[in-house]
């Protein structure tokens, strides 16, 4: 287990630099004069423009450059963001906790829709039950989600009047913030309701944002359980007499979700894309809508240091997940003591 | 009264092609105690047969017969739920490849306690010590230690041995064991199969032991079913087959073992068991048989005393010679 | 001569025969390719079959509901938007830009992929290590954001758009040609050719490419799908095709306003997108199916 920890870590470091390289070459390839770009000042004289140039080190060499950039991350200054004159890793952690919230909520939709209905469908299979679970899951998996968004929000929010269409939380409540996840903090303070109406803010937007998780975590149950299904070993459960749920939710489920905990490792990169469209839609303060308004606003350092820190905080989910996989997976966890 | 009865046994498949019968009209019955073989090749039907007896079979199958009973049970008739009573108590399997039949999630003491706590009730962990005992029995040094190993841990043998210890845990009066040995090495079968006939003996549970080697057969049982293509070709007492085999197929089977071949060429049976798509008109083994005749590429092959044939072997000269003539003239 | 080219085109189809008898075992998937085959004729035609330019504007008309909803009109059969443009000429305008992101982003992507995969699995060694890590790095930004980043660098439009989404698309290519590449080249084959004396060119491209190109192919169909996803929702945040122009993303975000007043001119829009990816998504699953060896044989 140890050795595969640490050969997924070594993994990540060329990406992890690759991707600051990424970060480092974006604001120096971008259109007009950076400097101008940068300091959001136009018609700048010569004298201050010298004057920028240094102040932003870009009069040094490239190379130079670049060791300068590694160096303020590893201080964790990643920059200053050019509208709010905040520290951007000070914005992103004050962020984060909406977009992880929200994410956590759609993976957890996805997964006690997803998995109970690739199971049904894998043991239905070839009835008018799958059929109707795959149909259900491939126009799922085919949903642009930004418009699902606005259709759910016609219906539930304007049609209905049953969910509220934007933010995280009702003006009337004020909930001070622990730990940036709504759904706790409305809990421990005195507010009375607020948890319900910070709940009924997240249903839609999970909804949305679980959507294509969920086509896939139920395409990709039904087709592991299938493969297990028909395993030597799924015959043995049965030739000891245990019951079909026991067969089906112990000994083929748990070989299944091996292969669909990696499926979900996958789905983390896509969940963050979809936050992008589902928090500017529901005027969800989290990350996703922080970086595209930085992309409008031309707060180039701002989104330099996104990308870093969502490319980085990617890496650290997919490495929790692979540590799950390691979990459930024995031939994995026993790897050291084989060796 | 016998422990198990099967009366005109009849499996089919349901395939893309059309419908496939595996296993056609098997007669079977097995006293206490007694270890019965069941030959044939690949295809033959043999472990077919005995997955419908305990329900294993996938879905595409439909089974027939005229009566399954077990210990007095009608086997045939019973909900599932009532069979799963019985599967894994009273009648119990091991299987052909060990290493893929031991689920590789969880540890052997956990695919053992769990059988019996399933059928005799109480906690899991409560039946360890048990677990510990039954790894002993089946010859597993360091037992306690063993109990949390993972499958992927053991070697083939090793696993056959757990799959064995899971099996018997609750004593059943009936194990079926489907070619136990054919994936391990060559030292660890003869090992097995001695587990196997000690434990048949200590626990004076019935054997059917299903395999398609001859060699097996002669070691271990007291009598045998031949089978051929889904057929039961021929049932006899273990000794009076091998002295004198009546059915061509049987005699064919023994002539293919290596102490029997006359010079330095094994006398290996010509063509393979026919399929979905070649079968035979008449006499199933007729298109291999070396003794075939006209009728039996035409017409089925009746049964006579146990033998699925028209001219059965070994039968006094003159008798044969009359059925001969008969033919011909 | 003639003889053999004539037994190469008996043989080629016998393959499409064979192939089509998998793929149509699967009536969805048959569904999906008649209802695609039907966009693309909608997308060819567009200037035949819609009913009225797709920049035309009847003020007097703006806002008008579908058809069948009181209030609306047979000319304007989907309703019209604040401008008074008919809503279905648009769309099926929005077509022939949807088809054609799609193609452009899997053609670009699946080239650079394809070759870049085929070097680094025949060639291994650093040359390998470097296109990987690339690829590696790539796929570690989520795709959306890395193509508003490129967006941004190329400036907002529906060509940088392709562009941008064509270059996240790359590494999955890259890593199955590879993935294929590697299990190709221990062949014995390949090795046959290599010992015949045939050059690296040639080992890759035709020895080897036709090889793994079942599952390429496969991958470049969900590719499909997801690039008029993925350009539809770059338009709708404004990075894509720009205003007037009737990109179905573009479309939905420009009457984003009126989804209150005006329900139809965001609803109608996300159908023909939903459809067109279902449809082509079903293709994919046919296609999966038809060319997966290791299903055929069951």
């Amino acid at each position: 287990m140890f050795r595969f920890l640490i050969n997924r870590l070594m993994l990540m470091v060329p990406v992890f630099f690759g991707v600051t390289l990424v970060a480092f070459g974006f604001i120096r390839v971008l259109p007009g004069d950076p400097v101008e770009v940068l300091a959001g000042e136009r018609g700048v004289s010569p004298e201050r423009h010298a004057e920028l140039l240094a102040q932003l080190g870009f009069d040094k060499p490239l190379w130079q450059q670049y060791f300068n950039y590694i160096g303020d991350i590893f201080q964790g200054d990643l920059g200053t963001s050019l509208i709010t004159n905040r520290p951007v890793v000070e914005e992103f952690f004050e962020l984060f906790p909406a977009t992880a919230e929200l994410g956590l909520c759609a993976i957890l939709f996805a997964l006690i829709i997803g998995i109970p209905a690739g199971i049904i469908a894998a043991i239905k299979r070839g009835t008018w039950v799958d059929q109707g679970i795959m149909s259900i899951s491939l126009t799922g998996y085919s949903m642009p989600i930004f418009w699902w968004g606005l259709l759910l929000i016609i219906l539930f929010s304007n049609t209905l009047n049953l969910t509220p269409v934007s933010g995280r939380l009702s003006f009337l409540f004020d909930v001070p913030p622990v730990t940036g996840f709504m759904l706790i903090d409305t809990l421990l303070s005195d507010e009375k309701g607020s948890f319900l109406n910070a709940l009924h803010h997240l249903i839609l937007p999970s909804i949305v944002l679980g959507t294509i998780p969920l086509a896939v975590i139920a395409r990709q149950t039904r087709s592991a359980m299938l493969e297990v299904l028909s395993e030597d070993y799924v015959r043995t459960a049965r030739a000891k007499g245990l019951s079909t749920f026991r067969v089906v939710a112990i000994h083929a489920l748990r070989n299944a979700m091996i292969t669909v905990v990696t499926v979900i490792g996958l789905q983390i990169s896509l969940l963050l894309a979809g936050a992008i469209l589902t928090e500017t839609i529901f005027g969800w303060p989290g990350i996703g809508k922080w970086i595209i308004f930085s992309v409008f606003s031309r707060d180039y350092f701002a989104v330099q240091g996104g990308l870093l820190l969502i490319a980085t905080s990617i890496m650290i989910v997919n490495l929790i997940v692979d540590l799950l996989y390691g979990f459930i997976n024995p031939r994995i966890l026993h790897q050291k003591s084989k060796s | 009264m016998a422990l198990l009865e099967i009366v005109n046994l009849t499996v089919d498949f349901a395939t893309a092609t059309g419908s496939l019968r595996a296993v056609d009209g098997i007669n079977l019955t097995i006293d206490e105690g007694e270890i019965v073989a069941i030959v044939g090749e690949s295809g033959s039907g043999k472990s077919v047969g005995m997955l419908a007896l305990m329900g294993l079979l996938p879905w595409t199958s439909t089974v027939t017969a005229d009566r399954i009973s077990f210990n007095g049970q009608d086997l045939l008739n019973m909900t599932d739920k009532q069979r799963r009573k019985i599967i894994g108590k009273d009648i119990s399997m091991i299987f052909q490849e060990p290493m893929t039949s031991l689920n590789p999630c969880f540890t052997v003491g956990y695919q053992i306690t769990e059988v019996l706590s399933h059928h005799f009730g109480g906690k899991r962990k409560s039946y360890n010590k048990k677990a510990i005992e039954l790894l002993n029995q089946v010859g597993i040094p360091a037992a306690e230690s063993r109990l949390n190993s993972f499958p992927h841990q053991l070697s083939g043998g090793m696993c056959q041995r757990v799959m064995i210890a899971m099996m018997i845990a609750c004593k059943p009066k009936l194990l079926i064991a489907d070619e136990p040995t054919t994936a391990l090495d060559v030292t660890i079968q003869a090992q097995i199969l001695e587990l196997l006939i000690e434990l048949q003996q200590s626990h004076g549970m019935a054997l059917v032991l299903i395999t398609h080697d001859m060699a097996v057969v002669a070691e271990t049982a007291e009598r045998v079913i031949v089978l051929y293509a889904g057929q039961q070709v021929e049932q006899r007492k273990v000794k009076e087959l091998f002295e004198n085999p009546k059915h061509p197929y049987s005699e064919a089977l023994l002539n293919a073992l290596p102490e029997r071949a006359q010079d330095k060429h094994l006398n290996a049976i010509p063509g393979v068991v026919p399929g979905q798509m070649d079968r035979p008109r008449g006499c199933l083994f007729s298109p291999r048989c070396n003794y075939a005749q006209d009728l039996c590429s035409q017409e089925k092959a009746p049964l006579k005393d146990g033998i699925l044939c028209h001219f059965p072997l070994n039968l006094s000269k003159s008798k044969k010679q009359k059925a001969i003539n008969l033919e011909t003239g | 001569m003639s003889a053999t080219s004539s037994v190469s085109t008996s043989i080629r189809a016998q393959q499409w025969k064979e192939f089509w008898f998998y793929f149509s075992v699967s009536k969805t998937a048959v569904a999906g390719l008649v209802f695609l085959i039907l966009v693309v004729l909608m997308a060819l035609f567009a200037d035949v079959i819609s009913p009225h330019g797709p920049a035309e504007q009847y003020r007097e008309f703006a806002k008008l509901p579908p058809a069948w909803i009181e209030g609306g009109q047979l000319q304007f059969f989907l309703g019209t938007d604040y401008a008074g443009r008919d809503m279905l000429s648009r769309i099926i305008h929005g077509s022939r830009l949807s088809l054609l992101a799609g193609c452009v982003v899997v053609v670009l992507s699946m080239s650079i992929g394809v070759l870049l995969g085929l070097i680094a699995g025949y060639r291994g060694g650093w040359v390998e290590t470097l296109i990987m890590r690339v690829m590696d790095t790539i796929m570690a930004v989520p795709g959306l954001l890395l193509a508003l980043v490129l967006v941004a660098i190329l400036g907002p439009g529906l060509l940088n758009a392709m562009v941008a989404i064509a270059i996240t698309y790359t590494p999955s290519f890259v890593r199955l040609t590879r993935a294929s590449t590697l299990t190709e080249l221990n062949r014995d084959y390949v090795t046959a050719s290599k010992v015949a004396g045939a050059g690296p060119a040639r080992l890759m491209f035709i020895s080897i490419l036709p090889n793994c190109m079942a599952p390429i192919i496969v991958q470049g169909t969900l590719s499909f799908s997801t690039a008029i996803l993925d350009t539809a929702a770059l338009g709708f945040l404004g990075m894509g095709a720009q205003a007037p122009i009737p990109e179905w993303g573009t479309l939905i975000a420009e009457n984003r306003d009126l989804i209150m007043s005006a329900p139809w001119t965001v609803t109608f829009p996300g159908i023909a997108i939903l459809f067109a990816v279902l449809a082509i998504n079903l293709v994919g699953d046919g296609l999966r199916d038809a060319l997966d060896p290791k299903l055929k044989r069951s």
